[in-house]
């Protein structure tokens, strides 16, 4: 592996993910073989639980830092931003295979999920049907936006080895004509990236729309739906800024506040309006007579818009706070975080069938699978960083 | 400042395409045929024999016992929901008084006339038939168990300990004997009392409310399931509020209505998607001034003509 950064790969904390991820897989592998009902809670007051909270949900949001950083930089020209377009396009990348490869875990039947593409057999009138499509098709999209990276590796340093030598030449030419294509037809996929994120960031709150007796009436609400996406674009710019002082810790690089402040600055703006769209529906319907009940559902809906939106918002509207490495990441956590809650409420917290008679808390093999995909996803990020010019380096620049 | 002006642009957009819900027509929902078929359970007349679910387990090809077995009412001392082994469960109510008597609720699918299940469903293996049965197709299913999450009335089950081909399970109304064979469903044709009648859905709503009028003093004056959630197949009458047996009070129209009309407000001919699309590009161009960018774009021809002279 060159190795283009001041640390190796392989450290203590890479050994304990190493470990976590196994443990995942092997809870993967008990899942195939002796099915869901072996290794996880769910039930049939329960079908849905942390796979589908955590693994699909969150990790979707968390990967819109692929698409609102692309708009940032790409479609506002904001080209002072290119700095964190690649890492967070990294992210929503490993992101969304992992989110695709959590559902699959999920599904029953998954060896069907093909039907998908099948004509006669979609309906179009399923949010998760709609959710499924955007989120195939994005996932391809992005690993297209990822072309340019790999091209920029390994044009002009093709050096196959063995007999395949022979083919230097022709995969270097080849890797000259995606480079050049791609120059040219990357703005069409920044545009698809976006419209398709919007369709499916959406779409993920319709699904729970359809459960008005289920969803607890502090998430339940039909622009559900406007709320997810307004959280997505919050949560995409503030997860680039978390993940990028991750790295940088990590890799023992500077930190790159210069770039983080000033798009930091966006944030309290996006959180506002996101507030709102949450505040006013809940003054439409009533429902904040929910909150004066002291149920783990008010906790939590408490938790996440105290600490993930309001507290947040209010720190960064603080100048001197921005320019702060540790209050900016503080603040971006804080974001990452209530986004993250919200996602878990919305999908299991705030979930309760009428005739539940037992409460869902996922089993330690869910966790282990959840946790296993995380460190997984963790690892192969690093081990992307090792190998591609992902990250920014001084004095060069980026048009992805 | 721009910057903020676009994410207002940019939201604006947003909003516009979600305020298509507002607009939306009224879904259709599915095609129904005026004699669609349905059952009446009159929980009145039920003396909780539980036949119905041993014929049922037979017809379904589920695990049984004997005919004799079902005679326990050790079974009533909880209240059951149906599950993957039984898709449909009697339930024993206490009487309301010394002169009347305990009231048994058969529970099961309701084949809702504008089934959540089948709109939640991505690949249409569960569909509401014109003739009023929800039918089920194992073969279409992926096995998300949208369905569970989507139905009103927490009915459909799933086969969690089956490894290789897990099942949705739920009362499709015997879809075999009734939509091939033109049979009754088997708990209807086995039910001793005549609490079960199975015929087209209008006329049993109309012998419900004759039997209501006719017994003013048997009946509380609602026939469950005209209206719930937009109406039901299965039609249900007792002696008391419904929600004293553990039937859900659910709004009038189905879940679906809404989230139908959200889906099709925004994605019906893409217009919600291509306005985003058109919106994003003239963004992007109104900053076309971008030094930045047309300086790499004339690089980048450069670039391209030395390397076609190559
Ligand atoms: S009762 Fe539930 S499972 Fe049956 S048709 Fe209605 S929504 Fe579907
Ligand atoms: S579990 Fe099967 S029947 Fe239910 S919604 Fe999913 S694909 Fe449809």
């Amino acid at each position: 592996m060159s190795n283009r950064h001041a640390v190796p790969f392989v450290t203590p904390g890479v050994g304990i993910l190493m470990a976590l991820a196994a443990a995942g897989l092997a809870v993967l592998a008990a899942r195939l073989f002796w099915g869901l009902g072996a290794v996880t809670n769910l039930d049939n007051q329960y079908p849905w639980g942390l796979w589908i909270g955590v693994d699909v949900a969150t990790g979707v949001a968390l990967a819109a830092g692929g698409f609102t950083t692309a708009f940032v930089a790409h479609v506002m020209h904001r080209h002072q931003y290119e700095a964190i377009v690649r890492p967070a396009l990294l992210t929503a990348m490993l992101g969304y295979t992992f989110a695709g490869l959590g559902v699959c875990v999920d599904l029953g039947r998954y060896y069907n999920i093909w039907h998908f593409f099948v004509p006669g057999l979609p309906n179009g009138n399923s949010a998760l049907f709609e959710v499924g499509m955007c989120v195939c098709i994005y996932l391809t999209v992005l690993y297209i936006e990822f072309l340019p990276v790999v091209c920029e590796r390994f044009r002009g340093r093709v050096k196959l080895p063995g007999a395949l030598g022979n083919l230097d030449g022709f995969t270097e030419g080849l890797l000259r004509v995606v480079d050049r294509t791609m120059d040219r037809v990357i703005t069409v996929f920044i545009v698809l990236g976006v419209v398709l994120s919007c369709a499916h960031q959406s779409s993920l709150g319709t699904l729970m729309v359809i459960a008005p007796t289920k969803l607890h009436p502090l998430w339940h609400s039909t622009v559900l739906p406007l709320q997810f996406l307004l959280s997505a674009f919050a949560v995409g710019l503030a997860m680039a800024i978390f993940e990028s002082f991750l790295a940088s810790r990590s890799l023992k690089r500077p930190y790159e506040v210069a770039v983080l402040a000033p798009l930091s600055r966006v944030l309290p703006f996006l959180l506002t309006v996101y507030f709102a769209a949450k505040v006013i529906d809940m003054a439409n319907r009533g429902t904040y007579a929910h909150l004066a009940e002291l149920t783990p559902q008010t906790l939590s809906w408490l938790a996440e818009v105290g600490i993930g939106v309001v507290l947040p918002a209010a720190l960064l509207m603080t100048h001197r706070l921005r320019r702060s490495p540790g209050w900016l990441f503080a603040a971006s956590a804080m974001i990452v975080g209530g986004v993250a809650l919200n996602r878990l409420n919305v999908f299991v917290i705030g979930y309760k069938a009428p005739y539940a008679d037992t409460a869902y808390v996922p089993s330690i093999p869910e966790i282990l699978l959840t946790v296993g995909f995380i460190s997984l996803l963790v690892l192969l990020y690093r081990a992307f960083v090792f190998i591609f010019p992902v990250l920014h380096e001084e004095g060069e620049s980026h048009h992805a | 400042m721009v910057t903020r002006r676009d994410f207002i642009k940019c939201a604006g957009g947003a909003v516009a395409a979600l305020g298509g819900v507002e607009t939306a027509l009224a879904s259709t929902g599915p095609h129904l045929d005026p004699d669609r078929v349905g059952v009446l359970c009159d929980f009145t007349l039920c003396i909780g024999c539980r036949r119905c679910e041993f014929a049922c387990a037979e017809e379904a090809g589920l695990p049984h016992g004997e005919l004799r077995a079902y005679d326990d009412t050790g079974v009533f001392a909880a209240t059951r929901r149906p599950d993957a082994e039984s898709l449909t469960v009697i339930n024993r109510y206490p009487a309301l008084s010394a002169d009347h008597k305990p009231l048994d609720v058969k529970v099961n699918c309701l084949h809702c006339e504008h089934p959540a299940c089948v709109s939640a469903c991505p690949v249409t293996a569960l569909q509401k038939n014109a003739l009023g049965p929800v039918t089920y197709d194992p073969w279409r299913c992926i096995g998300c168990r949208y369905c569970m999450v989507a139905c009103p009335f927490q009915i459909p089950a799933y086969e969690y300990h089956d490894a290789t081909a897990p099942r949705v399970m739920k009362c499709t109304l015997c879809q075999d004997r009734t939509l091939e064979q033109g049979r009754p469903p088997a708990c209807v044709e086995i039910c001793p009392q005549e609490a079960l009648l199975y015929g087209s859905r209008a006329s049993l709503l109309r012998v419900a409310k004759a039997r209501i009028e006719a017994h003013p003093d048997r009946y509380v004056d609602h026939v469950y399931g005209e209206t719930e959630a937009g109406g039901t197949s299965w039609l249900y009458l007792a002696d008391r509020d419904f929600h004293q047996l553990d039937l859900p009070e659910v709004a009038s129209t189905s879940p679906a209505e809404v989230t139908e009309s959200i889906q099709h407000g925004i994605f019906k001919g893409f217009s919600g998607p291509l306005m985003l699309a058109a919106l994003v590009g003239v963004i992007l161009k109104s900053a076309g001034a971008c030094e930045k960018c047309e300086a790499e774009a004339a690089a980048r021809n450069e670039a391209g003509k030395e390397a076609d002279h190559e």
